[in-house]
């Protein structure tokens, strides 16, 4: 039986080996061509190990740019995915949060009412209302904004819904106790409630920073600027060039340089998005 | 300090139930009143409407001399102890205590006096630090106590505080919550379903069923005199038999072929009136059977309980259930004949449950 156990170990090891390989491999590909230069990338036989040009790549793409389709420094670009992303989710949060104390917590007309119109919007999203939407933002001049950029995604019931689940299983002598103790709506909401629902809050912060970071119609509809463009559209427009070559050694290091805060984002908030996920502090 | 007094207080849901018809009683300054029923008789939307968690519906509540109907639960100068502690999870056990202090503006080095001694006579000093998770339940509840303790209310409101604690641990803070309540005097409404703990704390008992009072009085009274059958079977355990009769006479019930004394009966009765009789089981005496006026008495099986033994059988055809001291009769099936002394005797209206007593 222990060499059975061996050998099923064994099998399940080669079997995640390859999955990570599949997984890895062409991150490792976009990494190695991020440090060639454009000929050894381009004639087809690119080394499976990273080049000498890391250095000068990178130092090109974060703050010169390409020479053809999108001249914006990369550092540039990150700033602005990062404004935009940090916009949607910190708006996010602070609107469900809100939103979700009213629905759970206070008894006012048409209460429910006012849920399912949120509980409607998930059915919305940007892609569906996006003519209607541009018209808005267009009107009210925010396109190449920052606030056009975030505004309109920030709009969503996801958070609203999590936070309603969240809140309703905080049991209601905890209100009571509160009220007895002396504390109102708003010191119950920021002395029990906020701090009951950080793992929530943090979990909720990681699944729509990223969401906000991988935003690719959007941007593209409401930036015409190169200041105002994203990272993930300049990717885009690095690949797609109309007679110039395609520098992929540059669209690959920016493509890196595109997935670095994601993976910050997860690794620093891994635990309490874990446990925000999975259990509850009660 | 303060006596709480409740004029009419009645709850009416918004779906037109009533949870609690018309209640009025007061409390003493200092005193220990208790709330006792089965679920859904009303105790708990009665406790919470004196809290000001609930609306009260119409009728009063005054504590002091002031009627607090309008007042938020935080200004009317009580504190409450949860069934489930309801302590902040996310606050150790010492700010937990303070909270209510500091959101009343109390000076630092006030709270942090108050804390400190709530704890040293609770005993929890050596928790202050901790998350209340991290303690057991009989801790929790000592802190959600001290939560109250600190607050130097004027009314304590207890809402099953022991119901969520093991067997041994409840007998231990029901002694402890009395000695604290006791040695503050604090004025205190305790509301519970357990009998044992309304007998033991209260020194005025309330027993509720569906929405009303069926008594108030000192625990020994509602146990001596029960004022219907529906108290008369909810205090005492195991609970009163009740078997139907007939009025026989002035001061005498007929139990089947057999005629009972009884002390507390009304002399208005129509004779041959239907009543039901109940004998508590620890009331019964065991006589020879060529006494007069015995009952017969067939046991069928015994339940040991150390030192008592419980009799399980029947009596002119209904179930019965006798105590005794183990060794006072042989524990063995068979017949029985046994006599209840004229005082211990009660007997109600079938109808309407009410105590067929004198005045």
């Amino acid at each position: 039986m222990v060499e059975d156990r061996r050998l099923g170990d064994m099998l399940a090891y080669i079997i995640l080996t390859i999955g990570v390989l599949i997984v890895a491999f062409p991150v490792w590909l976009t990494f190695v061509a991020s440090t060639w230069d454009a000929a050894t990338v381009i004639n087809g036989h690119m080394p499976l190990y990273p080049g000498p040009y890391f250095f000068e790549n990178y130092n090109r793409i974060l703050f010169i740019g390409t020479s053809s389709t999108t001249r914006e420094p990369v550092v540039h670009m990150l700033l602005n995915s990062f404004i935009m992303a940090m916009a949607i989710a910190l708006g996010k949060i602070f609107i469900s949060v809100l939103s979700a104390y009213a629905v759970v917590y206070y008894r006012f007309p048409f209460r429910m009412t006012a849920f399912w119109i949120i509980f409607v919007t998930l059915m919305l999203p940007v892609e569906v209302r996006i003519f209607p939407t541009f018209k808005i933002v267009s009107d009210l001049n925010m396109l190449d904004t920052y606030q056009g950029l975030a505004i309109p995604l920030i709009a969503s019931a996801t958070g609203t819904l999590l936070f309603r689940q969240f809140f309703m299983t905080i049991p209601d002598e905890l209100l009571e106790a509160s009220k007895i103790d002396g504390a109102g709506p708003f010191k119950f909401f920021k002395d029990t409630l906020l701090p009951l629902s950080i793992t929530t809050i943090a979990a909720l912060f990681v699944i729509q920073f990223i969401y906000g970071w991988n935003q690719y119609l959007w941007p593209l509809l409401v930036t015409t600027k190169d200041s105002m463009q994203t990272i993930v559209i300049a990717i885009k427009k690095m690949i797609v060039t109309a007679d110039a070559l395609t520098e992929w050694q540059l669209a690959m290091a920016t493509a890196m340089l595109a997935m670095l805060p994601p993976v910050f984002v997860v690794i620093a908030m891994q635990r309490l998005f874990v446990k925000g996920l999975v259990e509850t502090e009660k | 300090m303060a006596q709480v007094t409740l004029s009419n207080v009645k709850k009416v849901y918004a779906g037109g139930v009533e949870a609690v018809k018309g209640v009025s009683f007061d409390i003493p300054d200092g005193g220990f009143c208790v709330l006792v029923g089965p679920s859904g008789c009303g105790k708990s939307t009665l406790l919470r409407m004196v809290a000001g968690l609930e609306t009260i519906s119409s009728g009063e509540v005054a504590i002091g001399e002031r009627v607090v109907n309008q007042i938020e639960p935080a200004d009317r100068d009580i504190a409450m102890v949860f069934q489930n502690y309801a302590l902040y999870p996310h606050m150790n056990i010492y700010d937990n205590m303070a909270y209510g202090l500091r959101n009343r503006g109390t000076p630092k080095d006030e709270i942090d006096k108050r804390v400190r001694e709530a704890a040293r006579i609770l005993a929890i000093e050596p928790f202050l630090e901790r998350r209340p998770r991290q303690l057991s339940g009989g801790q929790r509840q000592r802190v959600a106590m001290g939560r109250a303790i600190v607050r130097k209310p004027q009314v304590f409101l207890f809402d099953e505080p022991l119901s969520n604690l093991d067997a041994k641990l409840r007998v231990q803070m029901r002694v402890e919550i009395k000695k604290l309540q006791r040695a503050l005097g604090v004025t205190s409404i305790y509301v519970t379903h357990d009998q044992v703990e309304a007998m033991t704390l209260s020194d005025k008992l309330v027993v509720m069923n569906a929405g009303r009072v069926e008594q108030i009085g000192v625990p020994a009274d509602v146990y001596r005199k029960p004022a219907s059958k529906f108290v008369a079977t909810f205090i005492g355990s195991p609970p009163m038999n009740i078997l139907p009769g007939l009025v026989d006479g002035h001061g005498i019930v007929a139990l089947g072929d057999t005629v009972l004394q009884v002390h507390d009966l009304r002399d208005d009765l129509p004779p041959q009136m239907p009543v039901e009789v109940g004998l508590r089981p620890e009331d019964i005496e065991i006589v020879s059977d060529d006494d007069a006026g015995s009952l017969p008495f067939d046991v069928e099986f015994i339940e040991e309980l150390g030192a008592t033994q419980l009799f399980h059988g029947k009596l002119a055809g209904q179930p019965f259930v006798m105590q005794a001291a183990t060794g006072d009769v042989p524990a063995q099936e068979g017949r029985l004949w046994i006599t209840v002394d004229p005082g211990k005797v009660h007997v109600f209206d079938p109808k309407t449950g009410v105590r067929l007593g004198k005045d």
